[in-house]
């Protein structure tokens, strides 16, 4: 029944009556959650001015009661009953089931735990630090199994699964070419143009060639690469590992007799081992050219003294410092996106998250592993 | 469909809730509704059957403003939603309520606050009534109180219909609209939301439009049968008349073995 805009002008309304012996309480109007302050504020002048009992609602008069009304006719009732009896009279069959099924009972408030913002704090720090714990066992256990199911294919290689690392290869290496090369080509632009203006006060341009070329051979290209890689590969192993657990292929995959690890992960994994060090290749030359571009059009060096200056400038360790790192990397990305994917629960939403903690969680790592590999290359003078 | 009413109609004179009239709806080349007729009654639990892919959830989907029909009309409480203004419609859509195949409930939001979504969009309430009457609602539709600030991805697929059915119930709507409410539950289950909606349909009123599979649900709690196929209603009526029916595909819906199945069942209990 829709509410028209007449009946709009009826309100809730309640009359006390007081009488020998007794005290009649007239209720009428609609009592419905459209008009819910109203109900309210009446039920609350009732419970305030009621004085004499036992008590009567006279429910003859209402036109519409609902859930609501009844709740808080009901919980008017019990309100006043600690004072006296209040019970309700001339109620319609309908009005008489919907008074007794929303009788009045006492609700558990929220049962959630409130504990103050400095507990919390640390609550929330001890609960980070435990997972961070956690993930690292849990990835310290993962390379275990990981080792045992690639040497489980070298002893076995008729179970290596070529087809499944080639097409691997394809969507990480091929396919990331093109994106790989533009932010490294912009990359080694960028920096190189910076570094001719600060080196041009010292009269020392030409030294921006050996800071492009150590630093796009051991750092910038590895780090572009596999933050690249971390993104976009990281994310769809994830996204795909994880929906397949969502939809219980992994366990199909099982019952079948076939090992998710070595069917799904081992050749995801070795498609990033060899993968990323063909990327941070090709992302190394593609930054080396930007970087010599621009010293040619901001330095006006040209392409020869470029190269010469570069060859003297690098050795062969300076770029197999770069090219070891890329491997490790690609482990560490495979590692953590496959363990994210696996610890999909059933809902979308899950998988979501986990597909952004894997981004962010691979690059992290990426930084934190080029800077211990920073430290380490030191330590050994190479 | 009207030479089915053989005998005197006891719903005549009834107040008619839903009245679509000649709809038709469909999908680039395919025409799914072909000029359907239907009428729904105040306080009548309707069931609506017919083959996968024949238009039930299509027809459901048109009632609610869902899916654009090419043709007819349908009105909803006297209205014709076609004539209907924004504020119009919205003012309608608090009468109704949809309970989803999946419960469709906000999975970032627990039970209690999936409940009060609507409550919150329409009414004026107070802090207290507004989580009282969501307790109230998910007890009517037997959850545990516990359930209240649970997230869906904790319930199981019981508890999901029943919290789903309380969000459907906010407002106390006088239609809801079920889609295949027992799909998915266990026989002890499905029977037990049979009965909550039963119940819930005397407490309350309600009018129940119901798509559904489940015979078990047709046998027991639906007052009349509307029976979808070839794009119009084959027949409607109490269960009698679905049984008298020579359509094949009927024949072949409530004679089949597991239609005789639950006959039998029915027969003994």
């Amino acid at each position: 029944m829709i509410v028209a805009q007449s009946t709009l002008a009826h309100e809730p309304q309640a009359t006390i009556e007081r009488a020998e012996g007794q005290t009649t309480v007239r209720l009428s109007g609609p009592w419905t959650a459209p008009h819910a302050e109203r109900v309210e504020a009446v039920a609350e002048a009732i419970a305030s001015e009621v004085e004499t009992y036992p008590l009567i609602f006279d429910m003859g008069g209402i036109e519409r009661l609902d859930t609501l009304g009844a709740w808080t006719l009901n919980r008017t009732r019990h309100e006043l009953s600690a004072k006296g009896k209040a019970d309700i009279a001339n109620a319609s069959p309908e009005q008489a089931t919907l008074m007794e099924e929303t009788a009045y009972r006492e609700f558990q408030g929220d049962q959630r735990p409130r504990h103050s913002r400095l507990v919390d704090f640390f609550v929330d720090v001890g609960r980070t630090v435990v997972d961070a714990g956690k993930d690292l066992v849990g990835g310290v256990g993962f390379l275990g199994e990981l080792v045992s199911a690639l040497v489980r294919v070298i002893v076995h290689p008729g179970r290596f699964r070529g087809t499944a690392v080639i097409n691997q290869l394809e969507q990480i290496a091929y396919r990331g070419v093109p994106i790989i090369v533009l932010i490294s080509f912009l990359v080694g632009c960028i920096v190189s143009q910076q570094g001719i203006f600060q080196l041009i006060k010292f009269g020392a341009t030409p030294f921006v060639i050996d800071l492009i070329g150590i630093l796009v051979l051991r750092e910038l290209g590895v780090l572009l690469t596999s933050i690249m890689v971390a993104g976009r590969s990281g994310s769809a192993f994830t996204a795909e590992i994880g929906s397949m657990k969502m939809r219980e292929e992994i366990d199909a995959l099982r019952v079948m007799g076939l090992d998710p690890i070595e069917v799904l992960i081992v050749p995801r994994i070795m498609a990033l081992v060899i993968g990323l060090p063909l990327l941070t290749f090709i992302s190394s030359i593609a930054a080396l050219v930007g970087g010599g571009l621009t010293t040619w059009i901001y330095g006006d060096i040209s392409p020869d003294i470029f190269l010469t200056r570069l060859r003297a400038a690098v050795s062969l360790n300076t770029f197999l410092v770069g090219m070891i790192k890329a491997p490790f990397m690609a482990l560490v990305i495979g590692i953590i996106a496959t363990l994210e994917g696996l610890a999909v629960e059933g809902s979308a939403e899950s998988l979501g998250r986990h597909v952004t903690s894997s981004v962010v969680k691979a690059i992290f790592m990426v930084i934190v592993l080029d800077g211990l590999f920073a430290m380490f290359f030191a330590a050994i003078n190479y | 469909m009207m030479l089915e009413r053989r005998h005197t109609d006891p719903t005549k004179d009834r107040d008619v809730i839903i009245r679509v009239r000649g709809v038709e709806v469909g999908f680039g080349e395919r025409t799914i509704l072909k000029g359907l007729d239907l009428d729904v009654y105040r306080g009548e639990i309707l069931g609506f059957v017919g083959g996968s892919g024949q238009g039930k959830s299509v027809l459901t989907r048109a009632i609610l403003g869902l899916v654009p029909k090419r043709a007819g009309t349908i009105e909803v409480l006297g209205q014709n939603l076609d004539d209907l203004s924004v504020e119009q419609r919205r003012q309608l859509e608090r009468h109704w309520g949809v309970l989803f195949q999946q419960g469709a409930l906000f999975s970032a939001l627990t039970v209690k606050q999936n409940i009060q979504v609507p409550m919150r969009e329409y009414l004026n309430l107070s802090d207290r009534l507004l989580d009282e009457i969501a307790m109230l609602k998910i007890e009517m539709v037997g959850l545990n109180p516990d359930a209240a600030d649970k997230l869906p991805s904790e319930l199981s697929g019981g508890m999901i219909k029943r919290a789903a059915l309380a969000r459907a119930l906010a407002l106390d709507p006088d239609i809801v609209f079920l889609d295949e409410p027992t799909s998915g539950l266990d026989p002890i289950g499905a029977g037990e939301f049979d009965d909550l909606i039963a119940t819930l349909q005397r407490t309350l009123g309600l009018t129940v439009f119901m798509v559904t599979h489940d015979l078990d649900s047709l046998y027991s709690v639906c007052d009349r049968i509307a029976a979808l196929g070839e794009g119009k209603i084959l027949a409607e009526g109490p269960i009698e008349t679905m049984l008298e029916s020579d359509h094949p595909w009927l024949r072949s819906y409530f004679h089949g073995k597991r239609a005789r199945a639950v006959m039998a069942g029915g027969a003994q209990g």
